[in-house]
């Protein structure tokens, strides 16, 4: 089970409903666990059905991470027109097994849904979610 | 040339568990051979089939994209640092 604090949760929305019907992305940063700062990242592919952190804004990112040791502790984007499950492409790509991959469903922009999942060698494992 | 190479979390396996280590080489192509010599299997997803590098991994020499520089011919000189870093991307397609 992982807590997300509801400022953050709220901010990732926000950023989600800003950028609709384009894909919002970012990641999410801990310090021992325990979530400290959201990242809302450019969407590179600025596209409806893809998305890509830009590479350059991806490795500054990181790199503060680094600084202040925290760590990666999810990846999230949203889905504008489909549920909040990892997609074929979403498992393909989960090049970070350490992180969560968080994911926004946009189809009822009054209701969104927001999901956790560890993807690791392409098996998707849901874990429970509570939003403080 | 020796430089630091800093591995993204899904490489680290391959290298007994660290974050950064050394390399040597005058090219970033000569740098990740010599990876792939001291860790075997750490560039198999770096390197693409066609020889070139993989569409979804990143690398910076000193915080500059490789594909803008030489992508693997990029020079690289001694004390650099080489990032490697896997593309975060998906979506519902």
């Amino acid at each position: 089970m992982s807590e997300l604090d509801g400022v953050f949760y709220k901010e990732i929305v926000e950023q989600g409903l800003r950028e609709f019907p384009n894909e919002c992305c970012g990641v999410i940063a801990a310090e021992k666990g325990v979530p400290v700062k959201v990242f809302p990242m450019k969407n590179a592919d600025a596209s409806p059905v893809t998305y890509r952190l830009d590479g350059r804004e991806q490795l500054k990112v990181f790199d503060e991470m680094d600084e202040q040791g925290w760590e990666l502790w999810a990846i999230y984007h949203s889905h504008t027109h489909s549920e909040a499950y990892p997609s074929e492409t979403d498992r393909r790509l989960a090049f970070y097994p350490e992180a969560r991959y968080m994911l926004l469903s946009l189809t009822d922009r009054e209701d969104p849904v927001f999901r956790s999942f560890l993807i690791r060698d392409g098996e998707v494992e849901e874990e429970e979610l509570v939003i403080t | 040339m020796a430089v630091t190479v800093k591995l993204p979390t899904i490489l680290r396996k391959h290298a007994g568990g660290e974050a950064k280590v050394g390399a040597d080489g005058a090219t970033l192509r000569d740098v990740l051979v010599d990876l792939e010599g001291k860790y075997p299997g750490i560039t198999k997803n770096v390197i693409s089939e066609d020889g070139g590098l993989h569409r979804f991994i990143n690398v910076y020499v000193n915080d500059e994209d490789v594909r803008y520089l030489g992508s693997l011919e990029t020079e690289v000189s001694e004390g650099d640092t080489v990032s490697i870093l896997p593309a975060v991307a998906g979506g519902q397609r």
